[in-house]
């Protein structure tokens, strides 16, 4: 009963939405706002000229968003596409391809998957077959390689049989070791790979002609951060972050667009809270069961999800700072 | 001199061939035990439990070992499970068998305690892929096995049994570290207390299940098979360990210290590796 409702809502506002562009607007471009794509075109905005996003809602992944809960885009170049992030599922990835042929006629170059996680990558079958290819980390395919079987079971039973039967785990044929252009005709995006942050596997994507930088979930905005490669490391990558020198941000959740480098300042503050909870308790003897119970929670006001990811932060972080 | 290299390469194999056929069979079973949120006694157990202790009758606890386990394990490669022993229950614990029912490879480790040792306490952390009981089983010196277990439910989202940071591990392998935690009791007798002591060990206890890209075969495990602490030439306990202890190994224990001798630890891996320290009692502390 709750799932046909919610289905009937959002086409509902599905075809408001188009209703909308077809009276008022000229280009198409879907409002902003807690959509998902319940039919084939997944609603992105423009941010800037040649560059869409979609804003993804700040939930666990779950058959009835249909994985669509991080922020995923494109750059329109002369010659061809690059999309950012495939998606949570097959379903979004298609619907993401629809959004993409719905404002240009030119062929998808590359795919760039931002890093390892679910609900950025299991769209990347969706992409098999349009001459797209597929960009990552140098240490993605191997993350994915001891990954990837338990992604595919353990999302079966939030995201049901039915999204699950056509996800694959399709790792990356391009990798960046550093940092490298890729040229989308009379258009360059920069491409970089980042040391252990949010995963040993994260990438960012700089459009030079308009500042617009896709991070990733190296940059986390109202849900709160996960942590699954190095809390140290990402903080101490966050000074090289914010001198990126971008205007806007795509974060890999939070509001689209965020302005930069202020998008950073949350989690900034995020991690020195946690850093120091984790680092006195360690120090005082505390064990890690009992520490992870109250690490961070002066933060619990300030992020989405800060339930279902706290704990989970401060056991990663307990596990690395015990270390220094 | 041959005999050992010999000896630890077919370990490996069959360690390896263990994980692979546990891996093909227990996969698939995933999504059916992940939708139901209690388990009774189950196939799952009665089949380990034969393979592990044969007909052996094992009897509840009944306070001789208790479990502290989280409802919910929110790092699936990092759950930490403490275990406290009574040994005014049933006698002496002589060793404790750790085991994570639905993992790819179900005992954790086997940990055997030295004579007058007195563990009272020993904490882990463990991998835990799927919904599952975590249950732990003490021999007591009259032979007798008594078991306590946990339910633990899988953590959900994108967090998965497997290492965060590999290059770091791999990069310093073997490095140890030793905590000596100061008494609880502050006025409690010098020559005869409990000490509390957390011993780690990089490495990345590498779960095999890695699959090389090329070959398509899965890369064999490696990780922690044994280990040995001891304190002058008394032993505290050993371990024989599996792919289910968190990377990192990690244990943080009770026990009766004699103030002034050194602790001891040998380590050994599936690569046959073998790592050793050793630090002074009274300048290590917290
Ligand atoms: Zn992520």
């Amino acid at each position: 009963m709750l799932t046909g409702l919610k289905t009937f809502s959002r086409r509902t506002i599905l075809k408001q939405g188009k209703a909308a562009i077809a009276g008022v607007l000229s280009c198409r471009v879907l409002p902003p706002g807690p959509v998902f794509a319940a039919g084939g075109v997944l609603p992105v905005r423009q941010v800037a000229d040649g560059i869409f996003a979609f804003a993804g809602t700040d939930a666990l992944m779950t058959d009835a968003n249909r994985g669509e809960i991080c922020n995923v885009g494109f750059v329109i170049g002369g010659d061809g596409v690059a999309v950012i992030d495939s998606g949570g599922s097959v379903a979004e990835g298609r619907a993401l391809i629809a959004a993409i042929r719905a404002v240009t006629d030119k062929p998808i170059a590359y795919l760039i998957n931002t890093h390892m996680h679910p609900d950025h990558c299991f769209g990347n079958a969706a992409f098999e077959g349009t001459g797209a290819v597929l960009v990552g980390h140098h240490n993605l395919p191997r993350a994915l390689a001891s990954r990837g079987e338990f992604y595919l079971s353990s999302y079966r039973e939030s995201m049901g049989e039915a999204l699950m039967r056509e996800i694959r785990i399709i790792p990356p044929t391009k990798l960046i070791n550093d940092e490298e252009n890729l040229d989308l005709g009379g258009r360059i995006i920069r491409l970089k790979a980042w040391k252990p942050a949010h995963t040993d596997n994260d990438l960012t994507v700089l459009d030079e002609k308009t500042g617009v930088l896709f991070t990733g979930d190296l940059c986390f905005i109202r849900h709160l951060p996960t942590l699954d490669g190095s809390l140290t490391g990402w903080i101490a990558q966050l000074e090289a972050l914010k001198a990126i020198r971008a205007k806007i941000a795509v974060p890999g959740h939070g509001p689209v667009p965020a302005k930069w480098p202020d998008a950073l300042e949350d989690e900034r503050r995020y991690f020195e809270v946690l850093t120091h909870d984790i680092r006195q308790a360690i120090a005082a003897g505390v064990p890690l069961a009992m520490a992870i119970r109250t690490a961070a929670e002066s933060e619990r006001g300030n992020w989405h999800l800060f339930d279902a990811y706290n704990v989970r932060n401060a056991t990663a972080a307990y596990a690395e700072l015990e270390w220094e | 001199m041959n005999a050992q290299p010999q000896r630890t390469r077919s370990m490996r194999h069959r360690i390896s061939l263990v994980v692979l056929t546990a891996l093909l069979g227990a996969f698939p079973l995933l999504p059916v035990h992940a939708e139901q949120t209690s388990v009774p006694e189950n196939a799952v157990w009665s089949s380990l439990k034969s393979d592990v202790f044969g007909d052996r009758v094992i009897e509840a606890a009944n306070g001789v070992i208790r479990i502290e386990a989280p409802k919910r394990a929110e790092d699936a490669a990092i759950v930490p499970v403490d275990l406290h022993f009574n040994s005014e229950k049933a006698g002496r614990i002589k060793a404790v068998t750790l085991i994570v029912d639905e993992n790819p490879s179900p005992v954790a480790a086997v940990f055997k305690f030295g004579p007058d040792a007195g563990v009272t306490h020993l904490a882990t952390r463990l991998r835990v892929n799927a919904y599952s009981y975590v249950r732990a089983i003490a021999e007591t010196e009259d032979g007798k096995l008594h078991m306590v277990q946990a339910f633990v439910k899988a953590s959900g989202g994108c967090s998965a049994p497997a290492m965060k940071n590999q290059d770091e591990a791999m990069a310093s392998l073997g490095k140890m570290k030793l905590r000596v935690f100061p008494p609880k009791a502050p006025g409690a007798e010098a020559m005869n207390r409990a000490t509390e002591m957390q011993l780690m060990i990089r490495h990345p206890n590498n779960s095999g299940l890695q699959m090389d890209q090329l070959t398509r075969y899965y890369i064999p495990a490696h990780f922690i098979q044994g280990l040995t602490i001891s304190q002058g030439d008394r032993l505290i306990m050993t371990m024989e360990g599996g792919i289910s202890i968190s990377e990192d190994p990690n244990f943080r224990f009770e026990f009766h210290s004699n103030p002034g001798e050194d602790i001891k630890v040998e380590a050994s891996d599936t690569e046959g590796m073998k790592f050793e320290n050793q630090w002074p009692l009274a300048s290590s502390a917290l």
